[in-house]
């Protein structure tokens, strides 16, 4: 499949049938973290890395469509200057769509080809601002959780539960005052966790921690299965899917809505 | 809701001047499609790789730097080697009303200059049959 026939595929991706991958050993790297703490700079330092490395990367950047025009913009890749030249890397903006049935599962179809099609490294990139995003990177094999100074809003990473899904944290901006703080503040958090992932300070920006950012992130265990975290991430994204695809859920929204039906009763309704 | 068209909005050549092609870009958004920003100073190798990639149906030119004689007929072009004769090209900027039937003739379907609306421009978008 050439380049074009590739760009295609992923276009009709929810009609085709693709093998599944082998998800161990990992070769699908999520990135996420709150907007603005450098995701898609650092994401082009990873990828110019592993092409180096010789890796062929594919990298799928999510971003939500306007729920009110349908329509996206998509900008990750005016900051990424790795992924316009070379036959050795792929890059692709997804816009969410608002599907009716979630977009985990066609994601999920996506990297399979092209893992399928060869490609050796694969990152999926989406802003970490709600759940239903969380839950998208969720598809990958393992999760990569970026951080910045000064943000204030640990708190809110760790009440949602994002904390607990990363295999790997970069705090990135170390060129900036408070991004020492940010990874003592995060570190002792993690002291009270079952699973602590390692946490390296960095910087996109000036290169500062790079190589051991991507040395971490290689020497990520080959195999060890999934954690609960994560397998429950893919479980609600599975539900919620299969939930919003129920040949009945028009119908029962309606009796919802005209107050007829319990909560209870629609959720028997559409078991 | 409609499919969205996918829509590469692109900045070719030795130009920092990209208001208008952000404008553009949010436009087209709030209009339905899902537009793809190149960001600035891409070639137009690179333009014609994002719009493969990207698998878009149309791509948007601005040059305001005067290089549009050689720049869009050159991605126009590209896209035809490429065999992606489907793709839509349409261009904007600062480009004379003497220099656009070149750029007619060399695949350009649509130019908008200085003036025209948003809406002008999502009707004709709107128009395409893609």
């Amino acid at each position: 499949m050439d380049r074009r026939q590739l760009g295609k595929a992923l276009s009709t991706i929810s009609t085709l049938e693709v093998n599944k991958r082998n998800r161990e050993p990992w070769c699908v790297l999520g990135v996420t973290g709150a907007p603005g703490v450098g995701k898609s700079c650092l994401v082009d330092r990873i990828v110019q890395s592993w092409l180096e490395q010789g890796e062929m990367v594919a990298v799928l950047a999510v971003d939500p469509s306007s729920p009110v025009s349908g329509g996206a913009l998509l900008g990750d890749r005016l900051r990424m200057s790795s992924v316009d030249d070379g036959e050795n890397v792929y890059f692709r903006s997804i816009a969410t769509r608002n599907h009716p049935g979630g977009i985990a599962a066609n994601l999920d179809k996506m990297v399979d080809l092209l893992v399928s099609e060869g490609w050796t490294k694969v990152i999926i990139e989406t802003v970490g601002a709600g759940q239903s995003e969380v839950r998208i990177v969720a598809v990958a094999d393992r999760i990569l959780l970026v951080e910045g100074p000064s943000r204030g809003d640990l708190i809110q990473a760790e009440k949602a539960g994002i904390l607990e899904l990363a295999d790997l944290i970069a705090v990135n901006k170390s060129d900036l005052d408070g991004a020492e703080k940010t990874a003592d503040e995060i570190q002792i958090s993690l002291e009270m966790n079952d699973s602590k992932p390692l946490l390296i300070l960095c910087s996109a920006e000036t290169g500062e921690g790079i190589p051991h950012l991507v040395q971490a992130l290689n020497d990520l265990p080959a195999a060890r299965g999934s954690t609960v975290a994560k397998m429950r991430e893919r479980l609600l994204a599975a539900h919620q899917e299969s939930l919003l695809n129920h040949p009945d859920l028009a119908e029962v929204l309606k009796g919802l809505s005209q107050g007829g039906l319990t909560l209870e009763a629609a959720l028997d309704a559409l078991r | 809701m409609a499919t969205p068209l996918r829509i590469v909005i692109a900045k070719p050549g030795l130009d920092g001047h990209d208001r208008g092609a952000k404008v553009v870009a949010r436009a087209l958004r709030d209009a339905g499609h899902e537009v793809i920003y190149t960001g600035l100073r891409r070639t137009p190798e690179q333009i014609v790789r994002i719009v493969m990639d990207e698998d878009a149906q149309v791509v948007g030119l601005s040059s305001l730097s005067g290089a549009h004689g050689f720049l869009f007929p050159r991605v126009c072009e590209l896209l035809r080697e490429a065999e992606m004769n489907d793709v839509i090209v349409f261009g904007g900027g600062i480009i004379p009303e003497r220099d656009r039937k070149a750029l007619y003739d060399a695949g350009v379907s649509a130019i908008f200059g200085p003036g025209t609306t948003t809406a002008e421009m999502v009707d004709f978008l709107d128009g395409l049959e893609v």
